[in-house]
Parts: C-alpha cells; sequence; structure tokens
C-alpha cells in the first residue's frame, strides 16, 4: 500500500519536473533599479511567448552572489562586475538600459531647473563642507538668483543602493575632497547634515519635506514626483538639465567595445551629454549546466531589446543606442 | 466455562492499560520534541549570527560595541552609534508610553462608564494590530512635516539657551530624527502596555477595592495603595514587553529615525538604530566586513533583548516573591 503511494508520488514529481522542463521558466535576480523594466517585459515576453521570466529584485550585490552560487539563471548588477572577474568566472556581462542619477532640491524661491551647479560645488554641497545656501560658491555660478540664508541637508539613501554607486563615482571624479571624506561604493560616508532615505522614494519624499534639501534620485523617480532638478555642468561646459535625451546622448559617444560591456558613462564629452549616467547589466554563465535555460535568457533578453524599447522608456528608463543592441546580441552569442 | 473465560477480561484491561501507557509515552514525547525545537532553532540562530559576526569581532574586537565609526568605504565598523540610537528612542518611547498607558488603563478599570468600556477597549486592543509599516508612513508623511513645522521651533525657542537641555533641542528643524522616532515609538508601544495594564488591574479583587472605597479612599488612593501594589509584577512585564518591542521595532523606525550613522547630541538630529541599520544595509552589503559586521550589530541586538527579557523575568520572580510575604 504505502510502496505504490510513494511510486505514484515519484511519478507524479518526475512528470511535474519534466513538464516545468517543457516550459523552461527562467529565474534571475539582482540590482533593484531595473527591476520596473525587468517585470514589465517579462509580462509582455509571457503574453507573447508564453515563457515564463521571474525577476527578483534582491540588490546588486545580492545579484552576483546568486548567479556566482548558480542558483538564478542571470543575475543583474548596476555596478559592473570586472573583467577579470569575469574571465575567472567564465562569465558573461552585457547593458540591458541605462538611466541618470538626477540632483534635486528643495530651496524656497528655486524653481526646476534654475540652479546652476557645477561638479566641484555640487561635490562640495554633498559633503556637507557647504553648509548654507547663499554660499558664495553657489551665488558665483548663479548671478541674480536670490539664495535664502537656509542650512543646506543632504538627503541621501539609506540602503545600499547602485543609484550611491553610480552617483558618488561620478562626485568622486569630481572632487578629491569628496572622495576623501565620503568615498564612492554602494553604501557611503555622508556628512553630518544628512539624512537617509529608504530607496529612491524615501530620499524623494525626505527632499519633497525638508526645507533646504538637496539630495539625487533616478531620473524616473525624480519625474514622477514632479522634483525641482538643478542644472549640472557637463565635461562640455554646458549647464544640462535632466531628461531621457541627454541620458541616451551620454552613451551616443562611449565606447561598449570592451569586455563586460561596461565604458564608464559618467562625464562623457558629447556636448548635451547628462553627466551621472550609467547602465545596468546581467550576468550568465559562458557554459551553463541546463543549455536550455541558457538559451531561453538569450531569447527573452534578444526579445526585449527588440520590442521593449517603448516600455522602457515609458518606465523612465533610456534605452539602449540601436548599435549597442546589436553588440549586445553578438555577445550573448557566447552564452552556451 | 467461566473460570476458564476470566483470565480474558483481565488481559484485555491489561492491554488497554499498555496501550495507555505508550499513547501517553508517546504523546510526552512529541510535545518534548515540538519544545526542543524552539530552543533548537534559538540555539541555532543565536550560533550562526556568532558564526557569521565572527570575522568582525576577531577585526574589531569587544571595541566594536564602543568604537562611533560606521565607515562602509573604509571597511571600519563599530555599533556604538546604532546601540546609542536603539537606547535613546526605546528609552523617549517609554517616558511617554508608561504614564499614557497608566492612564488609559486607569480610566478603563476603574472611571470609565461601564458602556464605554468593550468598545474603547476593543479600539486600543486594534491598535496594537495596526502594522509597523503604517506607523513609518504615517510618521514620515504626516507626522514629520507638521513636527517640523509647529512643534521643533517651539521647543528650540523654548529652551534656546538653557544648558544641556538646549542641546537636546538643536539643529535645523528636518522633522525626522531621534525624537520623531521616539513618539512614533511610543504610539506603538502605548497599546501593549495600557492592554496589558487593563488586564493586570482587573486581576485586583473587587472586595479589596470595595473595603478601601468603604473606608472613604479616593480613587487616587484606591490605586496607589490597593490596585498598583497587588499588580506591581503584572505592571513591570507590560512595560517590559513595551520595551521589547521598541527595541526590535524595524520599519517604523527606518522611515522616520534618518538612518544617519553618527552620534550627534541634539535629539532632532537624524541617528539610526540597530534594527534600521540591519534593515537598510543587508541587501546591498559587500561580502566580508561590511555583511559580518551587520551580523555583529544582529548578535548585539539579540543579547540586549535577552538581557532585557532576563531582567524583567527578575523583576517579576522578585514580585511575586515579595508579594508571597
Amino acid at each position: 500500500m504505502n510502496r505504490t503511494k510513494l511510486k505514484m508520488a515519484t511519478l507524479a514529481a518526475a512528470m511535474s519536473l519534466s513538464l516545468s522542463a517543457l516550459a523552461t521558466d527562467i529565474t534571475g535576480a539582482g540590482a533593484t533599479f531595473p527591476y520596473a523594466v525587468y517585470t514589465k517585459w517579462a509580462e509582455a515576453y509571457k503574453g507573447a511567448t508564453n515563457n515564463q521570466v521571474n525577476y527578483q529584485g534582491i540588490g546588486s550585490s545580492g545579484g552576483v552572489k546568486q548567479i556566482k552560487a548558480k542558483t538564478v539563471d542571470f543575475g543583474g548588477t548596476d555596478a559592473p562586475v570586472k573583467e577579470a572577474d569575469l574571465d575567472a568566472a567564465g562569465m558573461v556581462q552585457v547593458p540591458t538600459v541605462m538611466g541618470g542619477v538626477t540632483i534635486v532640491i528643495n530651496v524656497p524661491g528655486i524653481d526646476s531647473g534654475k540652479l546652476k551647479l557645477d561638479g566641484a560645488t555640487a561635490a562640495d554641497l554633498f559633503r556637507g563642507a557647504i553648509k548654507k545656501w547663499n554660499d558664495p560658491a553657489i551665488a558665483k555660478l548663479n548671478p541674480g538668483l536670490k539664495l535664502p540664508d537656509l542650512a543646506v541637508t543632504v538627503s541621501h539613501r539609506s540602503d545600499g543602493s547602485g543609484t550611491t554607486y553610480a552617483f558618488s563615482h561620478y562626485m568622486s571624479k569630481q572632487s578629491m575632497a569628496f572622495m576623501r571624506d565620503v568615498g564612492a561604493g554602494n553604501t557611503v560616508n555622508w556628512p553630518v547634515n544628512g539624512v537617509g532615505g529608504k530607496g529612491n522614494p524615501g530620499v524623494a519624499a525626505n527632499v519633497q519635506k525638508i526645507s533646504g534639501a538637496i539630495g539625487y534620485v533616478d531620473i524616473a523617480d525624480a519625474m514622477k514626483n514632479k522634483m525641482t532638478f538643478v542644472a549640472l555642468k557637463n565635461k562640455a561646459g554646458n549647464y544640462i538639465v535632466p531628461n531621457q535625451e541627454a541620458v541616451a546622448d551620454a552613451a551616443a559617444g562611449a565606447n561598449f567595445k570592451v569586455k563586460g560591456m561596461a565604458p564608464d558613462l559618467l562625464d562623457q564629452a558629447h556636448k548635451n551629454a547628462w553627466p551621472i549616467t550609467s547602465a545596468t547589466y546581467i550576468l550568465a554563465y559562458e557554459k551553463g549546466s541546463d543549455a536550455a535555460k541558457q538559451k531561453a535568457v538569450v531569447d527573452f533578453f534578444t526579445w526585449s531589446l527588440n520590442n521593449g524599447q517603448k516600455m522602457a522608456e515609458e518606465l523612465g528608463f533610456v534605452p539602449l543606442p540601436a548599435n549597442v543592441v546589436k553588440m549586445v546580441e553578438a555577445e550573448m552569442k557566447n552564452i552556451k | 466455562m467461566s473460570e476458564l473465560a476470566t483470565p480474558a477480561p483481565v488481559d484485555v484491561h491489561a492491554r488497554q492499560v499498555r496501550k495507555f501507557k505508550l499513547q501517553d509515552m508517546l504523546f510526552h514525547q512529541v510535545t518534548l520534541l515540538f519544545a526542543f525545537i524552539v530552543l533548537a532553532a534559538l540555539a541555532g540562530i543565536l550560533v550562526s549570527l556568532a558564526i557569521e559576526a565572527m570575522p568582525a569581532l576577531k577585526q574589531f574586537g569587544a571595541a566594536f560595541l564602543w568604537s562611533n565609526v560606521w565607515n562602509v568605504p573604509e571597511e571600519r565598523f563599530g555599533a556604538l552609534s546604532a546601540i546609542y540610537g536603539t537606547v535613546v528612542t526605546s528609552v523617549i518611547a517609554l517616558i511617554i508610553a508608561v504614564p499614557v498607558s497608566f492612564g488609559i488603563a486607569l480610566f478603563l478599570t476603574e472611571t470609565c462608564p461601564v458602556w464605554l468600556r468593550r468598545p474603547l477597549g476593543t479600539a486600543i486592543e486594534l491598535l496594537a494590530g495596526v502594522p509597523s509599516i503604517i506607523y513609518g508612513i504615517w510618521g514620515l508623511f504626516v507626522f514629520a512635516p507638521l513636527f517640523a513645522e509647529h512643534v521643533q521651533p517651539t521647543l528650540q525657542a523654548f529652551f534656546d539657551g538653557v544648558p544641556v537641555i538646549g542641546g537636546w533641542f538643536a539643529g535645523p528643524p528636518i522633522g525626522i530624527g531621534i525624537l520623531t522616532a521616539g513618539i512614533v515609538l511610543s504610539l506603538m508601544v502605548i497599546p501593549f502596555v495600557a492592554s496589558v495594564m487593563r488586564d493586570v488591574f482587573e486581576t485586583v479583587p473587587p472586595p479589596l477595592k470595595e473595603s478601601a472605597y468603604g473606608v472613604g479612599c479616593t480613587t487616587w488612593e484606591v490605586v496607589v495603595n490597593v490596585v498598583l501594589p497587588y499588580t506591581r509584577v503584572g505592571v513591570i512585564g507590560g512595560i517590559m514587553l513595551g520595551l521589547g518591542r521598541a527595541l526590535g521595532e524595524t520599519m517604523a523606525v527606518t522611515f522616520v529615525i534618518g538612518n544617519a550613522n553618527r552620534i550627534v547630541g541634539s535629539l532632532f538630529a537624524p541617528g539610526t538604530s540597530i534594527a534600521a541599520t540591519l534593515a537598510n544595509e543587508f541587501g546591498e552589503a559587500d561580502p566580508g566586513l561590511h555583511i559580518s559586521s551587520l551580523f555583529a550589530l544582529g548578535l548585539v541586538l539579540f543579547i540586549i533583548t535577552f538581557v532585557v527579557l532576563a531582567i524583567s523575568r527578575w523583576l517579576i520572580q522578585r514580585g511575586v516573591a515579595k508579594q508571597g510575604k
């Protein structure tokens, strides 16, 4: 009696296994920044091909950990993995979508796009060296703008984040003092006048609630919340108010023909480039244990890069330029 | 025939007894197993926390507990700022919550009209069931702006120039910070403390109170001389329950404490608590010292909570012993 039951159970388990193998469901995990666009793509992809893609936004370092442990079919990360590490692990890394980090403020009397900052002055604000909004360094860049005698409060991410990674790397490039005081990474050492918020929405909320606040959020959240932008000076010397075209312009001048396809998109030379631009990446093994799943990963992203650009734009992301998409498709041929 | 049949019923009886004995033993073993699963899980958590925390504890030693630095890029970690935030917010929460809860419980048991008792008591119990994230959202979006606009400037003006206390209320009034976290925590703790206090106040035998009233005591005298001495143990238990909740509260605190890993004397300044630091940094922590230091923070919180519970047990034991005399 028991034995037949056991047999039937094994049979049922085997059947369900083979069934799931037929549908080739794939699972990815990692960066939270592209979570919205990956799930949107997965939903559309399921509608078009009936294949299921699950993506869990557990954070970039989690994504790298999970793909290294081979618990997922692809990992997502905002901080690109270094070339040497990719070779050592036998992994392929390609960009999927881009975004920009914007500087937003809440200063009474100053409208969106009116305040001009250059990289060094912005870095001094974010490292706590400039304590009042009527500081001469800001006034010098903004003749004619009425600056209040108001304390600066730095609104930053409290959770480790790819947004902080891109932002702090840009600031560290602009200012040695920022590099020394705050550092660059997923979690950094913010100044005494700082307030931490959880996630981009947390930072956005803090900036909107605190008079005299300056913060950084990704372009999608900043636009959604109708926040007050700062015009930031780019490498070409132009003051740029962030928008999706300016982010795309930053990618136009970058050279993606490197292993890992992760050129530095920060502070690009294009005359309209938004200086704080970054991409998000996926990781997969060159030789996976399950060829069907490997192929499913390639199929999903090939489909998404060709059919999902509009969906990405609507969510506030910036699609990869057409020539980069071609290069990504070629690179993904190595995922077997 | 009947002589032959007599052993049979005895046999059946003995078999039944054996069966019952076996059942009893089985029941005993199974329940024992359940009890030990909990203990094993507790020990497992403690051991795995300790193992994961080991690299950080080796690197920083006991100084981890009192060094006031949390520098992720340079990989230097110390728990003091998180411990400070945890303790200070919990103390603020209790300073507000204990008298208010005491008042609520007294009103419900002593002076409240009978028809209002049930609805009011139920409402307070319902408050205990509100998810903590709701308190966090409310604290950030509703309470903090009002607090920054109306309460903080008033407090600053009132205590301006006063030594020590003036420093507690220094700095720009931004609404979120240690004091806000403490106030939001107190709201979360009140329903727990108040409902425990009400329950224990109700255990006072009516004849005791009636006799006190009979000799002409006022309500206050009855409370101080009859109700409180009778229920001291339960009241302490309720306060400790509230303290336990305040120490470990994560989501609501993360929203309103400002999440800054440092100690500033002012209560208006942003700070952090152990639970908030864990919630914030665990997801994207780099393997190595950072993640290990977070585990070490978890271990510290575990030990603090354990010590609080141990003290409360000890106090309660003492209270019971005293009552026996």
